[in-house]
Parts: structure tokens; sequence; C-alpha cells
């Protein structure tokens, strides 16, 4: 699974934070996502997918592979 | 897949919106109606303005997110609540630059960009401990004012000064002024208002930004309006108008909105005395789940989300056509059978976290996790600080906000 995180429509509300942050950081220099794993593990799918949907600004989404 | 036409109804034969709530915990009994037929419907709003209402949780969400519609609340259609029977007066409205909750992208992706920093999920935690120091001082001062065993107002003593503190520190706004703006505030998001008042509140409001900003500029102080100025005269785009736009909105957005939270989410586990024992057992695993589930089942900027279409947009099987006004009502959606089994009983157990009361889409809340912090903190320590907390009045009898954009309670008695 990996994940893909549009930086460009992000509108830095945190709930892919709040989700899971071993997978979702919020950069300090402009409160847009950054990706800590981009291929998280079968530990991580709930929580990830629950992300994508959470996040208001359909900046997140999945590449199954 | 049936149409509509606007133009073949007429606006009397459209229902009234908003309807009475027959119950302060509950939305109107028409929402329940209106969601069954899973389709949005056409409303008469007070302002003698037509808009679609929104009601199912998917839908609700689907609208939000879409890039076909506008939160510019100078367009002709746009789902105004306010009675405006003047139209010298709505022209008046249009002369205020709207900010972030009122502007489309790409201007709303760069400024909200602009300020993004200062709310992400880490900056917020950072503000733990001072927001606990402000809530303690809050609770030592309710717990001063009834020592002698007389009724308290929470709202008076907490919910307000909580938030109006807080959004006061962030900002940079003396937080002496707090009669003034909290009136102001309160004015403006009040469907009784005269149409000149609110507008006389927006005057007062910007006139008082506008000399705190013109203060910073020339002396920039360490707070969100100081760093905004010292960033954008690097970036080379400072506007001192837009600065003056942006801060009041968050002071206006920032206190009224958490207060009506505090209070609700205290009259409603105080009301339910089991789910507030399991709360206070374990508030570390609880509480987050509870502040969700609390803003689910008040959803008190219900009607904020509303826009105007476009592009002509399919939902829930009808076509809102480009240029008319729809409301995608966060409190229908957020009491979807549909997303939320029972969706009518408070269960500070379930996964409310999809719902819909910071909306959705590119204007979610902004202080959305701010919000969240200060719920948190505030149950827990007023819950945990004093035991015997009890209404003074039975729940049915407090004045609620039935009259305004942000639905909370005027006055909560207290003992304990
Ligand atoms: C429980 C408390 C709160 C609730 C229920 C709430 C609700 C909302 C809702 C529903 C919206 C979306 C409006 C739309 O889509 O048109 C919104 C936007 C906004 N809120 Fe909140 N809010 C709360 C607290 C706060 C706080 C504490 C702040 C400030 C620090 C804040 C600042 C804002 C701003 C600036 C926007 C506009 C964002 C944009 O347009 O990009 N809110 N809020
Ligand atoms: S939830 Fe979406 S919009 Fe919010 S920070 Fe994460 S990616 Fe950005």
């Amino acid at each position: 699974m990996r994940v893909i995180a549009d930086r460009e429509v992000c509108v830095g509300a945190g709930q892919c934070v709040l989700t899971e942050p071993d997978v979702f950081d919020q950069d300090p220099e402009d409160g847009r996502v950054l990706l800590l794993i981009a291929e998280p593990g079968k530990t991580y799918e709930d929580a990830v997918r629950e992300a994508c949907d959470l996040c208001p600004s359909g900046a997140l989404s999945i590449a199954e592979d | 897949m049936t149409q509509i036409d606007a133009s073949e109804l007429q606006v009397d034969e459209i229902p009234a919106f908003p309807t009475q709530r027959s119950c302060p915990f509950h939305p109107p009994g028409e929402y329940a109606e209106i969601r069954q037929g899973d389709t949005p419907v056409r409303v008469a709003l007070p302002s003698g303005r037509v808009a679609w209402l929104i009601t199912a949780h998917d839908q609700v969400r689907q609208v939000l997110a879409s890039p076909h519609v506008s939160s510019d609340r100078g367009r002709d259609n746009f789902p105004i609540r306010f009675k405006q029977p003047d139209p010298e007066i709505t022209e008046k409205f249009k002369e205020f630059r709207p900010s972030l909750i009122g502007v489309d992208p790409p201007f709303h992706t760069r400024l909200r960009r602009s300020v993004i920093t200062e709310f992400t999920v880490r900056r917020t935690r950072e503000l733990r401990p001072r927001v606990q120091e402000i809530v303690d001082g809050a609770v030592d001062d309710l717990l001063e004012s009834g020592k002698d065993g007389r009724p308290v107002d929470l709202v008076a003593k907490v919910s307000l000064p909580v938030p109006s503190m807080v959004i006061c520190e962030l900002l940079g706004v003396p937080y002496a002024d707090h009669d003034f703006f909290q009136d102001r505030t309160a004015t403006l998001i009040s469907f009784k208002r005269a149409p000149e008042d609110g507008l006389k509140a927006f005057h007062d409001l910007g006139d008082y930004f506008r000399d705190l900003v013109a203060r910073k500029e020339k002396a920039p102080t360490d707070d969100l309006i100081g760093r905004l100025i010292v960033a954008g005269r690097e970036n080379g785009d400072h506007d001192s108008e837009e600065l003056v736009g942006l801060a009041q909105l968050l002071l206006i957005a920032g206190h009224e909105t958490t207060a009506n939270m505090i209070s609700l989410g205290t009259v409603a586990l105080l009301e339910d005395p089991e789910q507030l024992r399991a709360l206070r057992e374990d508030p570390d695993t609880l509480m987050p789940k509870a502040v969700e589930e609390l803003l689910r089942f008040f959803t008190i900027a219900d009607t904020v989300t509303a826009r105007t279409a476009t592009a002509d947009i399919e939902v829930g099987g009808i076509t809102i056509r480009a240029g008319e006004g729809l409301i995608a009502s966060g409190l229908a959606a957020n009491r979807d059978p549909h997303a939320y089994p029972e969706p009518d009983s408070l269960d500070i157990t379930r996964n409310a976290r999809n719902h819909v009361a910071f909306g959705y889409g590119v204007h979610q809340c902004l202080g959305q996790n701010l919000a969240r912090l200060e719920l948190d903190i505030v149950y827990r320590t007023l819950f945990g600080r004093v035991p015997g907390l009890t209404l003074a009045v039975p729940a049915e009898s407090l004045s609620y906000k039935d009259e305004a954009l942000v639905y909370g309670i005027n006055e909560v008695p207290v003992t304990w």
C-alpha cells in the first residue's frame, strides 16, 4: 500500500496527524502534510484508510499495487 | 432522475427555514422528515431567498468538498439567513472585505496557507500547559464566587472567559477589551438584531482591529498578528486590511463557538450521570471520544456551511443549478442514521470522528485542533475539580440560543 499526499491540495487541518502520527506529520515550515512512511505496512492500513476518509481537502489517496 | 426547475415553484409553496426545535438537545423534527427523502429540498429563508437544504451525511460532504461551490456572501443567491428587508443595507454589507471563511480559491488558498502553521496539531499541543493554567484560573474564580452556596453562572465564569483569553493571547489582543468584542460578536450572529446594528457591530470591530494592526505594524509583537506582519513584509505581500479581516474573523470564530460547546457539553454530561461517571473514571481513554461525540451531537454551527453553486452539481438525484444557493446542514448530516447508528443518542464511546461539525472541504475549521484542546481541558478540569457540580435549574428551563447563527446557551446557573 502506497500513500499519496498532494501538498498542493492540503489545507493543513491536521486530521491525518490526529489519526496516525507515525505515518503523517505537518511540515513546521508551512503546516502542510508530510509523509513519514510512504509505504506503510498492514499495521497501519486501517488508520491510513481512516485518514484518507477524514481528510477534508482530498489531499490523501492510496495507490494499491 | 427527477429534475426540479426552480422557476416552476413559487416561493410561498416552499417550506420556511429554520423551523422550531421542540427539544433543546435535538434538531427540529423536520430535519429527519426532510432527510428521509434523501434528496435535497428547497427552503425559504427569512432573508426572502430560497436555498437547497442538504441533510444526508454523504451529500453534505460531497457538496462541501466540491470545487463548484462558492462561499462568497456577496453573490446574489447566497443563502443569507438574516432578515434583510433593506436592499441598501444589503449593499453596505458588501463593502466589507471578506476574510478566509467568505472567499474562494485561489485567494482562499493563499490566505489559508499564510496562517496554517499557527494551527497545526503540534503548535496547538504546545499550548496545552498555558490553556490548562487559564482553565484552572477560571475554575478557581467559579469556586470562589460560589463559595457561599449560591448558584453561579458557568457561562460568565468559564465558558466565555476561557476561549476568549486563549484566542486573545494567541492573536495578541488585550483581554481587557472582552466586554466590547463579546458584545459585538453576539450582535453579529443574532437573528433578532436589526440590520443596521449588525452593520454597526462590523464597523466597530473593523475600527478596533485597524487600530490594533496599525500599532503592531509600528512595533511587531510576538503573537499571531505580529508574526503575520513580519512574514508578510518578508514575502512582500503584507496587506493591512487583509490582516484586519483575518484577525477579526479569528477572534469572532475563536471564542463564541467554543464557549457554546463548553456550556452545552457540560449540561449534556450533567444530564447523563452514567456516562459522566464513566468519563470521570477514565478520562484519558474516553475524553477524546467524548469531545468528538459532543461536537457531533450539537453541531452548533449547523448552517454556517452555506454556499452558492458555481456550476451545475448533481446531488442526491437532483441537479443544483449554477447560481442557486445551498445550505449543507451539518446538524442534519451528523444525525443521519446511515452514518451513525442511533444518531439521536449521545454515546461517548462511539467513533464520531467523521462528523461534519467543523465542516468539510477546504474551509474545514482552521481552529479545530485548538477547539478540541480547549474542550478536553475544560471538561477534564471542571468535572475533575468540582465533583459535586450540578445544574441549579432544570436543563429544559435554561435559555437556549435559538435565535443565533451559532447554537448555545445564554446562562447556566450551577452549584456544587
Ligand atoms: C467548537 C468550536 C468550533 C466549531 C463548532 C467551529 C465550526 C466551524 C465550521 C463549521 C467552519 C466551516 C465554515 C464553512 O465551511 O463555511 C469553521 C471555519 C472556521 N473556523 Fe471554526 N469552529 C470552532 C472553533 C474555532 C476556533 C477556536 C477558531 C479560531 C481559532 C476557529 C476559526 C475558524 C476559521 C478561521 C474558519 C474559516 C476557515 C476557512 O474558511 O478556511 N473556529 N468553523
Ligand atoms: S488531513 Fe488532509 S488537509 Fe489535513 S493536513 Fe492531512 S492531508 Fe492536509
